[in-house]
């Protein structure tokens, strides 16, 4: 701060508040030119609302930002764009049907003749996913026939695009990438940070914040912590600002695994045999316990997805049976599942999860309901009552049950979700990275949740890209690689092991 | 256990309610209505019966209020049915056919006995109403099962609708002089008759959708299908039943427009009705998108609607001109409608004191 013209960007009070919710009390935020700044905070800290503030999503209602010196109010996010600040949002906010190479340049396309010039302009994108990221892939090919990760690539490319951008915002864009593709991203941020560019990087990866970042600002609950200089704080430390509280809990873990371990019972509450989707994953054994937490390990794309969603009845398996407590499963469908107690939280919180403008009540008896058929409808009191149980259950944080789901921050939306599948007291619960985009607090809760929902009697499936959370909640572990089911471990293994059996032989 | 936040009354929940702005544009047409047309307002007396303009926007309204009901739902679930207009007029052939079938020898037999019908009442109204159901069942099957696009699937039977109603009079129109038929849409119990059956219609899908699950899963379905097949609910389902359920309200509906021009009139029996049906809904505030809908907005839109065509035939605008008329008019209602004007009310609406959240 003794240098105020190394600051691209100053953000002084900013306040804003949401029907119920003060979302951002009086916060200030500097970049300075040519830095890696992160910003961290558990769920609803208001880190995403003070982005939206700086890209004008939102309107601040009070607070002054400072581009360069000179006071701006952006207007919209394009008009951000145009004064220098790129944004790429943690849910990918392209155009799945249209190639990669249209969505990279949609809007600023090359014209020849007064048309669009293809040629030229499939040129550019591929040069520049190539020069940016090092990503080589056909940009004619639609964007939505590549995975997710791919996805995430092409937005920041679109972002980077911009040949003006002094200020490069990612939203948790690491949260679907894997080790390799998070180091191409870092390499990116590297150069840009070198070529002066200031980027605001938002993630709950811990890990990350210290291998990139050079300061860091932690938010909570709508007010500003501080700001570090990455060298000087301690994760622990770093941690225990960001929740608040002690990190006895994390140690707890290791515990009570060790505890619910006992509880394990030896008779399978599922059996699947030879079950498989051609084209989705290669026919596999699984059996489920009641007790037992089941983890699924592999990359993105190696199946774990595909696995939850056969076994859920979501798509249906062309090979092999699956037999619930000892009956064998005929007729697979969503709703059959939940009436033979199988429930499945899925991967995508926004497009398969929350029914955004249901209330939290409707969007938690959704599932009981559906259950119980059209016309057996709960009463409003019963809805009230199981609402309610869920709510203080899980604490999720919401002005009142009737609150539309869309106004809740992603970790709460997220156990509104759990809620709606613990409601149905399923006795297998599939949970696929019920923890993505959540933060550290939160996470640990739910990791709770689910051991102590194991030592209830139910089988878990606990399915995550963050190996070190599947080994803490898991007793089990099954390994997926290229579709296939690879490995099981029980019992206690180390990182080490696991990996290798990710990465496959060769390693 | 704490129970239901009890909602209290006040200006900002009224304003903010999906009945504010279809209430505040019907208020609109009767203050201008007040203003402009003298006798507006008055109603007769006349037997016990009750007559006048206002009465008339109701009866005259009755019929989009049928299909508005059906539509609200079909709406609801993100689709669309074209085809209501073309349902109404088979229902009112078959109608017509069974009462005087003398189309079908090719002859147009002029009827002056209002006693004269060649099937019982009955076996007609559930006839009609048979074949309207399964027209909306071929709808929902291709939008549910085949998965055509709702605008393109209901358009096939809105352009082969008229076909089939004029394959089954024969080509000719058919005049219909039952007296008891005609009831259905002329006949006077203090109010018009064809009110009560918009109103058991109205009961009947409201208890339907608002005390059973079905009104929350078709706005689930509506919102996010995804998300409501992981929930378990059958998405499929839900829409068949939908669009069946508005084919039978057209059915209805055309039963009540035959009786009321005492003819089966294949070609013009709910013309371009479906369109008024569709604005209805979207001025009772239901997104086009799908997701959240009221029944009740949905028919103070349809009210909108025949207010607008009766204010504008009182003060003498010719039937011509009336289309382009009413054109100006709903452009300004649904302008009313936009989100930007809302906020400009709430901002007079809500005094400037409030304290914070």
């Amino acid at each position: 701060m003794s240098e105020p013209d190394q600051n691209i960007l100053v953000m002084e009070g900013i306040s804003k508040a949401f029907p119920g919710v003060q979302a951002l009390d009086d916060v200030s935020f500097n970049l300075k030119r040519g830095e890696i700044h992160c910003l961290v905070g558990e769920n609803g800290a208001g880190k995403s609302t003070l982005m939206k503030a700086l890209t004008g999503v939102d309107q601040p209602d009070s607070g002054r930002i400072f581009l360069d010196g000179k006071e701006i109010q952006a207007k919209s996010p394009q008009h951000a764009q145009s004064l220098g600040i790129s944004t790429v949002y943690q849910e990918i906010n392209l155009c799945p049907n249209l190639s990669v190479a249209e969505n990279i340049l949609l809007g600023r396309e090359p014209h020849k003749f007064g048309r669009v010039d293809w040629a030229k302009m499939n040129v550019l994108a591929s040069e520049t996913l190539q020069r940016l990221l090092g990503v080589d892939i056909d940009v004619t090919k639609p964007l939505g026939s590549y995975t997710v990760a791919i996805q995430q690539m092409v937005a920041i490319a679109r972002a980077l695009y911009m040949a003006s951008a002094k200020i490069l915002i990612l939203d948790e864009p690491t949260s679907s990438l894997d080790v390799n593709e998070t180091q191409q991203l870092f390499k990116v941020m590297k150069k840009l940070k070198d070529e002066g560019v200031g980027i605001i990087f938002i993630t709950h990866f811990i890990g990350q914040v210290y291998e990139i970042s050079d300061r860091i600002t932690v938010l909570r609950n709508g007010k500003l912590v501080g700001t570090y200089d990455t060298d000087s704080i301690t994760r622990v430390g770093l941690i225990s600002k960001m929740i608040g509280r002690s990190l006895a809990e994390f140690d707890e873990m290791s515990k009570i695994k060790l505890d619910s371990s006992k509880h394990i019972k030896t008779e399978a509450l599922l059996q699947a045999r030879e079950f498989g989707l051609t084209g989705a994953i290669h026919p596999f054994d699984l059996d489920l316990h009641a007790g037992e937490v089941v983890g699924l390990a592999g990359l993105l794309g190696s199946g774990r997805t595909e696995t939850a969603n056969i076994l859920f009845g979501a798509e249906k398996a062309d090979s092999g049976s699956v037999s619930v407590n000892g009956n064998l499963v005929k007729e697979h469908s969503p709703l059959g599942s939940i009436k033979r107690g199988v429930a499945l939280c899925p991967e995508d919180r926004k497009a398969a999860g929350i029914v955004d403008d249901l209330t939290v009540r409707e969007n938690i008896i959704l599932a009981i309901q559906a259950n119980k058929g059209w016309f057996k409808y709960l009463s409003l009191q019963e809805q009230y009552e199981i609402a309610d149980t869920y709510i203080q259950l899980l604490s999720i944080a919401t002005p009142s049950p009737d609150q539309p789901v869309k106004n809740l921050s992603g970790g709460n939306q997220q156990k509104v979700i759990l809620a709606r599948w613990l409601a149905t007291n399923p006795q297998v619960l599939i949970l696929d990275e019920p923890t993505r985009g959540i933060d550290v607090g939160t996470k640990a809760e739910i990791q709770k949740l689910v051991l102590s929902l194991a030592e209830e009697g139910k089988a878990c499936v606990f399915i995550s890209s963050e190996l070190e959370e599947v080994l803490r909640t898991s007793h089990r572990i099954v390994v997926l690689r290229e579709r296939e089911k690879v490995a099981e471990f029980a019992g206690e293994v180390d990182e080490k092991t696991i990996i290798h059996a990710i990465a496959g032989g060769e390693a | 256990m704490r129970k239901s936040n009890g909602h209290s009354f006040t200006w900002k929940t009224f304003t903010e309610s999906r009945l504010f702005l279809p209430l505040i544009a019907l208020s609109l047409i009767l203050l201008f209505d007040l203003i402009f047309i003298p006798g507006f307002f008055a109603i007769e007396n006349r037997d016990g019966n009750l007559h006048g303009s206002l009465i008339d926007i109701f009866r005259n309204g009755s019929t989009v209020m049928l299909l508005a009901i059906g539509m609200t739902l079909v709406i609801a679930t993100g689709g669309i049915d074209l085809s209501v207009g073309a349902v109404m007029a088979i229902a009112a052939s078959v109608a017509g056919i069974l009462m005087n079938p003398s189309a079908l020898k090719n002859e147009v037999f002029f009827v002056t006995d209002p006693n004269y019908t060649f099937q019982p009442l009955w076996l007609v109204i559930i006839s009609a109403l048979f074949v309207a159901i399964l027209c909306g069942l071929w709808n929902g099957m291709l939008v549910a099962y085949v998965r055509i696009q709702p605008m393109v699937a209901t358009l096939i039977l809105m352009i082969a609708g008229r076909g089939i109603a004029q394959l089954i009079t024969n080509g000719l129109r058919v005049q219909i002089t039952y007296k008891l038929f005609t009831f259905l849409g002329q006949g006077w119990v203090i109010l018009p008759f064809s009110l009560y059956i918009v109103a058991i219609m109205f009961v009947f899908t409201w208890l339907m959708t608002r005390k059973t699950a079905i009104g929350m899963f078709i706005e689930s379905v509506g919102i996010n299908f995804r998300s409501s097949f992981y929930s378990g609910i059958d998405e499929k389902k839900i829409k068949l039943m939908v669009y069946t359920f508005c084919g039978f309200c057209a059915g209805i509906a055309g039963l009540v427009a035959s009786s009321n021009i005492k003819t089966s009139d294949a070609n013009n029996i709910g013309l371009t009705t479906e369109l008024d049906a569709i604005l209805a809904v979207v001025i009772g505030g239901t997104a086009m998108a799908g997701g959240r809908f009221s029944l009740l907005a949905s028919m103070v839109g349809a009210l909108v609607m025949q207010a607008i065509t009766q204010s504008m035939y009182a003060i003498g605008v010719p039937a011509f001109a009336l289309q382009a008329i009413k054109a100006v008019v709903v452009v300004f209602v649904i302008l009313l409608y936009s989100e930007q004007f809302r906020s400009f009310i709430r901002k007079f609406s809500v005094p400037k004191t409030e304290a914070k959240p």
